[in-house]
């Protein structure tokens, strides 16, 4: 009986079993403190079976995520073959990735590959949601399409711009002769590489974007833009003092992650370009790559790595403050 | 509902004319940038190598050669691609639930000494994307620490890092904080070991969750690129995304093509089939962090 109803109230367990206790005289326990023991020992197991739930998912996240974070500072701060204990060589292996000309070039081209998709991929998903949730028809059929791309392995979706990007016969060049626009070189080129990587990036990541802005968009109560009718302000008015507005945190949630994921970029030049023509595509998670795979540094690529962390913590530390403040509204 | 645009304004004879006006030009120019290059994909094809480099481009295949699949199929040996990802995805998405749903469950309703911190531990991987992470983890797989296991070329090297997802314990988590106290009580008063309730209770209820979680961890997997390259590097191993990338500069064009059509259809399957739980589950986290 006592058992029920400390089970029942496991916190206040001790208490009311003690009390109980003083109450009557022990049963078949001949312990002093029959109760408390036996909250300890209900504690224990508790503790016990929580951990034995938890252990699967503690040595995973141990050996895969953990570790790794540790592993990641020690490499990068040591000369190793792997067969022998790895060499302390302070901070040789930066300096050797910042004398590369390739350095430069990947955190420019990483740089510029984040602002361009910004440009291009967050205004637009932005416009289209506000669209979208004006139109009555077709709704159904504009969400699946517009969202089809992103279901497309990203694999998949390179090789086939890899295609519409050939110089001769490609979809694109194509296309600007049908509407007698000179033909582009697309990856070919210096000048027009990173931006075709963009193109490529954003047309399979759009639909995100688009879907989580229009779930936004769809929490604003009407009410706001009556009222913003009634006192005279026009389209454009209404989109700047309400709908941006209300949607501000989302919108600012959305460039953090989005800055955070366009700046890991490593499909696109791996498959598309190699980092070609002249260093113009190369990134920093493709440098990285090429440092481990292919010069067998996996120094040079853990301190690449770790500092592209770092950058990438600044922006996640952002998105962390900004998002617990849109979970207190 | 109220939207930007009054309803009022909508009934007037010009706002209509906008309104179609708009309406049309999405509808195409969605049409255009989302359809179209999956027509051209499916169509290019069916198209022979010659007919594939004129100048200018045929809109519609001259002859429907469909035996093309049946070559992409047979040299890319994408049978064996495809049935590998499948067990990647399959095994990923039994030991994500596996792994996570009872680590929720016991950070949820167990709340062990600890937990708070574990459970800090866990989302505090989220502010580190995986890509940079992506060295040591790599030799981790190749050398399991303690254990020395080379797991590279295994199914285990997908399985387990994918199971360590700290989004979804947040997602799992979140949903098991919202079942009610009483309903495990009651349980545990007739007696139920918490395996039991985890099993007749908590995960009956939980369905929607599982859904969500389920479905993302399949298509992760499925989609991934950068991890399956580096830890799956044998041929006869390989996903469909890293054997048809390894193998595509020695295809012909079409035949290529249409190995492309082929990789893309079970993920457009599944997107038609579950496209609820898809879209519900890009809000899930995003929206209420």
């Amino acid at each position: 009986m006592v058992s029920t109803t400390s089970t029942r109230r496991p916190r206040s367990a001790g208490t009311a079993g003690g009390a109980m206790g003083s109450r009557r005289p022990p049963g078949g326990d001949e312990l002093p403190l029959p109760s408390t023991t036996g909250a300890l020992r209900r504690a224990v197991r508790r503790n016990l079976t929580a951990y034995g739930f938890l252990c699967a998912a503690l040595i995973c996240f141990a050996f895969f995520s953990w570790y790794p974070m540790v592993r990641e500072i020690v490499l990068s701060f040591q000369q190793n073959n792997f067969v022998d204990p790895g060499e302390w060589v302070g901070f040789d292996n930066f300096r050797t990735v910042i004398a590369d000309p390739a350095f430069r070039a990947a955190w420019l081209n990483t740089a510029a590959f984040s602002g361009l998709a910004l440009v291009i991929g967050y205004a637009v998903p932005f416009v289209l949601a506000v669209v979208l949730n004006e139109l009555k028809h077709a709704k159904a059929y504009l969400r699946f399409v517009v969202y089809l791309p992103v279901m497309l392995p990203p694999a998949v979706a390179v090789l086939l711009f890899k295609w519409f990007y050939d110089p001769g016969a490609g979809l694109f060049n194509q296309a600007l002769d049908a509407v007698h626009l000179p033909p582009l070189s697309w990856l070919d080129s210096t000048s027009t590489a990173l931006v075709s990587l963009v193109i490529v990036s954003t047309w399979m990541n759009l639909g995100t974007g688009t879907l989580i802005y229009l779930a936004a968009l769809q929490s604003i109560p009407g009410e706001l833009y009556e009222s913003a009718e009634l006192d005279g302000a026009g389209l454009f008015k209404r989109v700047r003092h309400v709908t941006i507005p209300q949607t501000k945190l989302i919108l600012l949630v959305m460039l953090l992650l989005q800055v955070v994921a366009t700046m890991q970029v490593f499909i696109e030049p791996y498959l598309l370009t190699g980092g070609g023509p002249e260093n113009a595509t190369v990134t920093v998670a493709y440098l990285m790559y090429q440092y481990a795979f292919n010069f067998g540094d996996f120094g040079g690529g853990s301190a690449l790595g770790l500092m592209l962390m770092i950058v990438l913590l600044v922006f996640s530390t952002i998105y962390l403050r900004v998002s617990r403040e849109e979970a207190e509204r | 509902m109220r939207t930007l645009v009054s309803p009022l304004a909508l009934r007037t004879r010009h706002g209509r004319i906008i309104y179609w006006t708009i309406l049309t030009l999405t509808v195409v120019g969605f049409t255009g940038a989302f359809v179209f290059p999956f027509y051209w994909m499916v169509s290019g094809a069916l198209k022979s190598p010659d007919e594939l480099a004129q100048i200018p481009p045929s809109f519609f295949p001259k002859s429907a050669d469909f035996s093309v699949y049946k070559e992409a199929w047979d040299q890319l040996q994408l049978g064996v691609f495809l049935k590998n990802t499948a067990l990647y995805a399959g095994g990923a998405w039994l030991f994500t639930l596996a792994v996570d749903v009872s680590a929720a469950y016991a950070l949820s309703k167990l709340r062990p000494v600890l937990g708070k911190l574990v459970l800090g531990a866990m989302l505090a991987t989220l502010m580190i994307p995986p890509m940079v992470l992506l060295l040591p983890t790599y030799l981790v797989a190749k050398d399991l620490p303690i254990l020395h296991l080379d797991l590279l070329n295994t199914p285990w090297a997908i399985w387990l890092p994918a199971a360590a997802n700290g989004f979804f314990v947040f997602l799992l988590k979140r949903f098991f904080d919202s079942i009610p106290r009483e309903l495990l009580e009651a349980a545990e008063i007739d007696g139920a070991s918490p395996g039991r309730i985890l099993w007749s209770i908590v995960l009956p209820v939980s369905r929607p969750i599982i859904g969500v979680v389920s479905i993302l961890s399949v298509v992760t997997v499925w989609k991934d690129f950068v991890w399956p390259l580096l830890v799956l590097p044998e041929t006869d191993k390989m996903s469909i995304s890293v054997g048809i990338a390894s193998l595509s500069a020695q295809m012909p064009q079409n035949v290529l093509i249409a190995s492309l059509v082929i990789a893309s259809l079970p993920t457009i399957l599944v997107f038609f089939v579950f496209q609820r739980s898809i879209m519900a589950g890009l809000t899930a986290g995003s929206l209420k962090g």
